[in-house]
Formats: C-alpha cells, sequence, structure tokens
C-alpha cells in the first residue's frame, strides 16, 4: 500500500504567486487580530488566581457571579469547565490588600451563592504580579532566542536565501496560530507557548528537509529551471512530510480528544502548528526562495565537499 | 538481511532488558502507608521507634507488608486503606499520649509496591509531579530589604554600645534608610571614632562628612557583606520552613531555593491550603523569663505543680531533658529583640557555646534584668502554637551589656548548634511573601494521570496500526522500535527519578 505513488513532478509553483497572496492574506488577517483583539492570556501571564471547582448539581452561574460582585470582588470571572457541574473561576489582581487570600474569600462567597450545595475546590492557581510579568517576559525571550538559533544554524548550513525564507514560514506559522488564538479569544497559557515553540521546531525540521532536497537537484540534475527544480524538490519529499506529520497528528489528535481541558489548547496550537508548518514549508518558504532568486551557480562553487549531506 | 555481529545484538537484548526492570516499578502502583516523623526538632528518629512502632501495630492485630526507616521518618506499608486508617489511629494514640502535645507527626502516605528485589536495585518509580498527585505549590518571595533593615538595625546597637564603651560622644544613630549616621560635636572625636569603626566594624564601608557643625559618620554596609546577609537570610527562612513543614506532617515536602531570593514549597497530597499558609506564614515566638529556682528545687511544691497547680504567677514547663521547671509569667524579653543566634566557642575555656545578638532595645532591658538577677537562672522559651519548651535555661554569672549574650556549659558541639539552630528557628530572618500559588485536588490529579495515559495509548495505537497498514512488516519493526524508546525512555526517567508531569506525559507521547 502506499499513498502517493506520483510520478511527474506537480507544478507548485505555477501556482507560487497564489499562494504567497493567500499566505499574506491570513497573515495580515492574523496580525489585525492580534492588534484589535489581543490575546486572551492566561493568569500565568497576568497574575491573578483561578480556581476550579466542581458542584454536587448544576450551581447557577449568574447567581454566583452576582454573590462574587456583592461580597466585592472586581469583574470575577466565572464559567463552566468540561461539565455544567464543574466551574471555572477567574478574578484578576487586586490592587490592593492580600492578594494570596482571594481563594480563601472566593471559597467562603461559593458557599454563601449555594447553600446545601456545596462546591468542592478542585484546583487553585495564584500568581503575583511580579511573577507574571517575568513569566511574560521570559516567554518572549524564549520565542525570541528560538527564532535567532534557528536563522544562525539555516544561515550556516544552506544560505541566506534559504534561512530567510525559512524563518519568513515558520514566523508567518506562529503568527497565524497566534492570529487563530486571538480571534477564538482561546486561552494562551504556558503550554500553549511550549506549543507554539515545538511547531517551530517541527516547522523548521520541514524546511530543512526541503531545501536538502533543492540543494541535492541543483547539483544532480542539470537543465532544470529553479521553479523545476524546487518542484521537484517538494513533490519527492512530499510523501514522507504527509507521513510524518499524519503521526505526529494522530498523537495530537487523540491528545485532544482524551486529554481533557488540561491539555486542550497544548494539542489545539499545536494541530494549527503543524497543518500550517507543512503548508509553510512548501508552499511559502520555497516560492519565496524562488523570488529571492536562488540558481544553480550558488550551488556548484564548492562541488567536492557536501558531497554526503543527502539526508531523507 | 543485515547481519550483525552477536555482541550487537547481546547489547540490545541486554539494554532492553535493563530498560524493562528499571520501568517495572512504575507498572506495580502505590500501597498505603503510615509515615511516623518527627515534629520537634529535640526529638530524632532512632531504632527504639522503630521497636515501639512495631509493637504497637502487634498489640492493635494489625498486619504490615514491611517497615522502612531512614534518618527523619518510619513507614509501614499496610495492605489496604482500611488498615492504613486503623493504624493510623494506633501510631497517634501510642506514640502521642497528649493530644495537644504531639512529639510525632503520623501521616498517610503512599509507597511504591514494587518488590524489595527491584528497590535494592535502585529500580524505583517516578516521581509524580503536583499536577499528577494532588498538593499545593507556593512560591515565596523573601524580602530582602527587610533583612538588611533589620541587620542595619542590629548594627546602629552594635556602634551604640562600642561607642559608649570607648567613651566617644555622640549626638546620635540613626539608621537612614540603608546607611547607619552617627553625628558627632567636634571632628577629632569624629575621627576617633572612625578608625575604632575600621577596625571593629569590617562589613561597613566608613564615610566622614559634615553637616553645618556637626560631623558626621555615614556606614553603608559592604556588598559581600549585604549578600552575605541575603544568603543567611534565604538559609535561615528555609530552615524554618522545614521545621514548620515537619508539623504538618507532609510525606514528601519540597523547600528548594529558586533565583537569588525565591523560595519554592510543594506540598504534595496537602490540601488544605488554609492551614498550610498559617503554618508557613506563622511565627513561631521565642519569650526570655526568669526561673523561679526556689519553688523549683521544692519537690512538693513542684509535685502540686506538675499536678496543674503551680504557684501563683508561675507557670510550668519541660526543659529540653524533660525535667519541669517553674518559670514565672513575667516575660523579661521576647524574640523580637534577638537579631541572631550563632554557635561558637567561648575564648577562654574553649568550651562550647551559643552567641546571642539582641538589638539596642533589647540589649538595655537585658543589662537591666541581669544586674539585678546574678547567680539566678534564666530560661529561654520557644513558644509554637501556644506551648512552650524551655529550649535553655543558664545561669546569670554577671550583668550583661551590650546586648551580645554567650550562653555556655556542659553542651556539646552538637547540642550548642541545636539550641542556636531552635532560637534562630523561632523567627523568619526576612518577611516573606506568597507570590504564587497552585493547588491541585487528588481527584484531578488522577483524572490528569488518566487522561494522560489514555491519550497516550490511544495515540500510540493509531500509529502502530497505520505503520502496520502501510509498511507492512517494516511498519511492525518501527512500531517495535518506537515502544522500545519510549521504554528507554520511561527507564531513564525512572532511573533519574525525575518528576513526571503532565506536560511530560505530552512530551513522552510526541517523540
Amino acid at each position: 500500500m502506499e499513498f502517493f505513488r506520483i510520478r511527474q513532478d506537480i507544478p507548485f509553483m505555477r501556482h507560487a504567486l497564489v499562494f504567497n497572496i493567500i499566505s499574506l492574506i491570513t497573515f495580515l488577517l492574523a496580525v489585525v487580530f492580534l492588534v484589535t483583539k489581543g490575546l486572551h492570556l492566561s493568569i500565568e501571564f497576568t497574575g491573578g488566581t483561578l480556581m476550579e471547582v466542581s458542584y454536587a448539581e448544576a450551581p447557577e452561574v449568574e447567581k454566583i457571579r452576582n454573590r462574587m460582585i456583592a461580597d466585592g470582588f472586581a469583574d470575577p470571572q466565572v464559567q463552566n469547565f468540561g461539565s455544567s457541574r464543574e466551574l471555572l473561576i477567574r478574578v484578576p489582581l487586586a490592587r490592593d490588600g492580600d492578594s494570596s487570600k482571594v481563594a480563601d474569600r472566593v471559597m467562603i462567597s461559593l458557599q454563601a451563592a449555594a447553600a446545601g450545595n456545596a462546591p468542592q475546590m478542585k484546583r487553585v492557581e495564584f500568581v503575583g504580579p511580579q511573577v507574571g510579568k517575568e513569566l511574560a517576559s521570559d516567554g518572549a525571550m524564549a520565542l525570541l532566542l528560538v527564532v535567532i538559533g534557528i536563522v544562525i544554524y539555516l544561515a550556516i548550513r544552506f544560505e541566506w536565501r534559504f534561512a530567510i525564507s525559512a524563518i519568513i514560514a515558520n514566523l508567518h506559522d506562529v503568527v497565524i496560530i497566534l492570529g487563530f488564538f486571538a480571534f477564538f479569544q482561546w486561552e494562551f497559557s504556558l503550554p500553549v507557548l511550549a506549543a507554539v515553540l515545538a511547531v517551530l521546531g517541527y516547522s523548521v525540521n520541514e524546511s530543512v528537509v526541503v531545501f536538502d532536497r533543492v540543494r541535492e537537484t541543483f547539483r544532480k540534475k542539470r537543465g532544470m529551471t529553479t521553479p523545476q527544480v524546487l518542484n521537484h524538490a517538494i513533490t519527492s519529499t512530499i510523501s514522507r512530510t504527509i507521513i510524518t506529520h499524519g503521526c505526529t497528528q494522530m498523537m495530537v489528535t487523540s491528545m485532544l480528544i482524551f486529554g481533557g481541558p488540561a491539555l486542550h489548547y497544548f494539542a489545539l496550537a499545536l494541530t494549527i502548528g503543524i497543518l500550517f508548518g507543512i503548508y509553510s514549508s512548501v508552499l511559502v518558504a520555497s516560492p519565496l526562495v524562488m523570488w529571492l532568486g536562488v540558481s544553480r551557480a550558488q550551488f556548484i562553487v564548492a562541488p567536492k565537499k557536501d558531497q554526503e549531506e543527502a539526508v531523507v | 538481511m543485515n547481519r550483525y555481529p552477536l555482541w550487537k545484538n547481546a547489547l540490545i537484548a541486554v539494554i532492553l532488558v535493563l530498560g524493562l526492570l528499571y520501568t517495572l516499578p512504575n507498572f506495580f502502583g502505590e500501597a498505603p502507608a503510615v509515615q511516623v516523623s518527627s515534629v520537634k526538632a529535640t526529638i530524632k528518629i532512632d531504632p527504639q521507634l522503630l521497636v515501639r512502632v512495631e509493637d504497637t501495630l502487634k498489640a492493635m492485630g494489625v498486619t504490615h507488608d514491611g517497615l522502612f526507616s531512614d534518618a527523619n521518618s518510619i513507614r509501614v506499608r499496610l495492605k489496604d486503606g482500611d488498615t492504613q486508617l486503623k493504624a493510623k489511629d494506633a501510631l497517634e494514640k501510642t506514640l502521642n499520649p497528649v493530644a495537644s502535645d504531639a512529639s510525632y507527626s503520623v501521616a498517610l502516605n503512599l509507597l511504591s509496591s514494587s518488590p524489595q528485589w527491584l528497590t535494592n536495585l535502585h529500580a524505583l518509580p517516578m516521581y509524580l509531579g503536583l499536577d499528577l498527585r494532588g498538593g499545593v505549590h507556593f512560591l515565596l518571595q523573601v524580602d530582602m530589604k527587610g533583612a538588611l533593615t533589620k541587620r542595619l538595625d542590629g548594627t546602629a546597637a552594635d556602634l551604640r554600645t562600642l561607642l559608649r564603651d570607648k567613651d566617644l560622644r555622640h549626638t546620635g544613630i540613626n539608621r537612614e534608610g540603608n546607611n547607619v549616621v552617627i553625628k558627632f560635636r567636634d571632628e577629632q572625636t569624629r575621627d576617633k571614632a572612625r578608625d575604632l569603626l575600621n577596625d571593629n566594624q569590617p562589613d561597613l564601608t566608613i564615610t566622614a562628612g559634615q553637616d553645618g557643625a556637626t560631623f558626621t559618620l555615614t556606614g553603608v554596609l559592604k556588598p559581600a557583606a549585604e549578600k552575605r546577609i541575603q544568603d543567611f537570610a534565604l538559609k535561615q527562612n528555609i530552615t524554618t520552613l522545614h521545621n514548620r513543614i515537619n508539623e504538618l506532617g507532609v510525606s514528601e515536602p519540597v523547600i528548594q531555593q529558586q533565583g537569588a531570593d525565591r523560595i519554592v514549597v510543594e506540598l504534595p497530597g496537602v490540601q488544605d491550603t488554609a492551614k498550610a499558609k498559617d503554618i508557613l506564614g506563622r511565627t513561631a515566638s521565642l519569650e526570655v523569663r526568669m526561673v523561679d529556682d526556689e519553688n523549683s528545687a521544692n519537690a512538693a511544691v513542684m509535685a502540686q505543680a506538675l499536678h496543674g497547680q503551680p504557684p501563683v504567677g508561675t507557670d510550668v514547663y519541660n526543659e529540653r531533658g524533660g525535667r519541669p521547671l517553674l518559670v514565672r509569667k513575667q516575660v523579661v524579653l521576647t524574640g523580637d529583640r534577638l537579631v541572631d543566634a550563632q554557635a561558637g566557642f567561648d575564648n577562654q575555656t574553649h568550651e562550647p557555646t551559643v552567641n546571642l545578638t539582641l538589638d539596642s532595645a533589647g540589649a538595655r532591658i537585658f543589662k537591666d534584668v541581669t544586674r539585678d538577677n546574678v547567680g539566678k537562672r534564666m530560661a529561654i522559651l520557644l513558644i509554637e502554637k501556644g506551648k512552650g519548651e524551655v529550649v535553655t535555661a543558664p545561669v546569670i554569672r554577671s550583668e550583661i551589656g551590650g546586648g551580645r549574650v554567650q550562653i555556655s556549659g556542659r553542651m556539646s558541639t552538637t547540642e550548642a548548634s541545636d539550641t542556636a539552630l531552635l532560637l534562630r528557628a523561632g523567627s523568619l530572618a526576612a518577611p516573606m511573601d506568597i507570590i504564587e500559588e497552585r493547588t491541585i485536588g487528588p481527584s484531578l490529579g488522577a483524572e490528569n494521570i488518566e487522561k494522560g495515559f489514555h491519550s497516550t495509548i490511544w495515540g500510540f495505537a493509531a500509529i502502530a496500526v497505520f505503520m502496520s497498514l502501510y509498511y507492512l512488516l517494516f511498519g511492525l519493526v518501527s512500531v517495535v522500535a518506537l515502544a522500545s524508546n519510549v521504554l528507554l525512555l520511561f527507564a531513564l526517567l525512572s532511573l533519574l527519578q525525575a518528576t513526571l508531569t503532565l506536560p511530560g506525559i505530552a512530551a513522552i507521547a510526541l517523540t
């Protein structure tokens, strides 16, 4: 059994412009959503208190929210989580007072709101303002360092045209994931950040595979135009690309289905990232390389070394 | 077929067997257990306690699956939850006859139920993170500025005594922000004082100045000294937290320094955050009171006192050795006045000593009290949760001024350092704030394990099916390879005693 018995090179590059325009539009949309709506950062980044409580019987969310406002909590968010018997409560940082005691006060308030249907605390997270800020800046720093590291690696391994187009393609994935999170106002938490970094890794891996084949093809086959070379490289790697990512996606899907709320957004971010990662490395990075003017002349300068670098 | 030499195949087989061996403990799960640990720093876990625990269990007709003891605790493995509760009640009753004055904490715990021979091979199950196990996680920020201020206050007091001893007149010593400023009327005195301070206060950088008619000296802590004080504050806070958490009876608490000024506290299995926070934030207090020697020596009065009728104006407290002592109700000094306590040696006799440093107010009071009570005994009490214990009750030999107190006599070096620790343990060196808190209920923990496990298994199954169908035999081979990869990963993680968390499970799944 084999899904991809491809005899002829698929002319991806003929539609390069169309793909790039589509990418540009999604990218711009993502940026627009990021700017206008912003990310819904989890309390890990903003600071505040998050509680998960479960009730024996389904409580009235509205009543609890009103009770909490009456008890002096500013802007509490109360929502169902998983099932109607479970609630997720978020309380932003109070500007004054002892924030670390918020959880206890919320419990008192909850007990007052539902007599005879006492809630059971399942999870509390409290993050102080300082830690939140640090996490946010550390997270941004991690992302930046990963990007710089990738650029350096690609620049050493290939040449600058590849490095630039790969990093643009990868950042395009990241921005689109973030755009999704901004558009749907999904909660952006630390696991999601980890997922974004993982996606960067996968995406780079993918770009390297395609670029390697591009370089090899340039060296081996004469008389092919640049678009033809790119087409050949993509076609010959597409089967591997789809199978490896398909397998990863199977695992992620299983996490999405069975992993429960704790892993939900992590798996979701990975799913979007993997799908766009395949797309971008094949149909964003390669055309970019072409626009940047890659040609055979750049590869046959030092023919005797690099001979063994035929990966895949 | 590829032909590999025999040794390669053998190596692979050996590695796989080892991997399997070290992964095994994770499959045995955990058995209920009861853990006994000492609450008081003065009581140590010894072999006699082990015998006592065993006898107690035998007397109650509780059969156990194994007794383990280490430096800090004794653990009893039991068959099921019922016997666990029964054993806990029995041990609680025998070890702590007076519930309000507990010497040991008896806590419910879980022990790996893997066979002994695996444990002997150091094949232990992975440590489950809080998100899988349930528990509380705190991140505490130590207020280093507070520690420095406290220390500078102490230094100001020292300087006051120093200048008075040398008869150098000053018009005021004050702490202003992070400086200690001393004012003088004339330049000559100031210069003399500067020389004196340079010799006596190695931690301070002294600069001379003039403000109108007043001549000043400004002392600033040297960066090295500042760092030492901060390190010390952090260490002392960690020690204090250890002592307090021991009381909670948590089975495997984690108390670690994080960064320069933070402490992580993880208490697996603890659900009652309010109580945990209360205990972390509480300060045990230290009190200095006079001993009622006359009545303490009187056997009849003592007998009566032990039956709950001490003479008017006195309380009965136990000394560390266990001997009761009558102590006056009037408090001479409290622990707030104690700046530092260190173990040391006497300059002349070379006996081990405990050296206390008091602040200026404390020093003054202490001087007055010691002058009036030469030859009598004073008791230093450590009061926690409303119960007091006499840490030490030395005889006052002479008037003690200057806020530097030396306690000596019939002490071993360990006793001296234990006493110093106890005295220090009473107080936090610097205030702390909780800046992050996470509580995970045990049901959520179990749920997380189950979900993580399920998603991994299903994902793995899907990949296995796909690979076998798509690549046929080669697919099967790669599935086997993948399985052994996961196996080896688990083995390595177990071997390293790494902590398994939910994101960890996800990461394993993604490899």
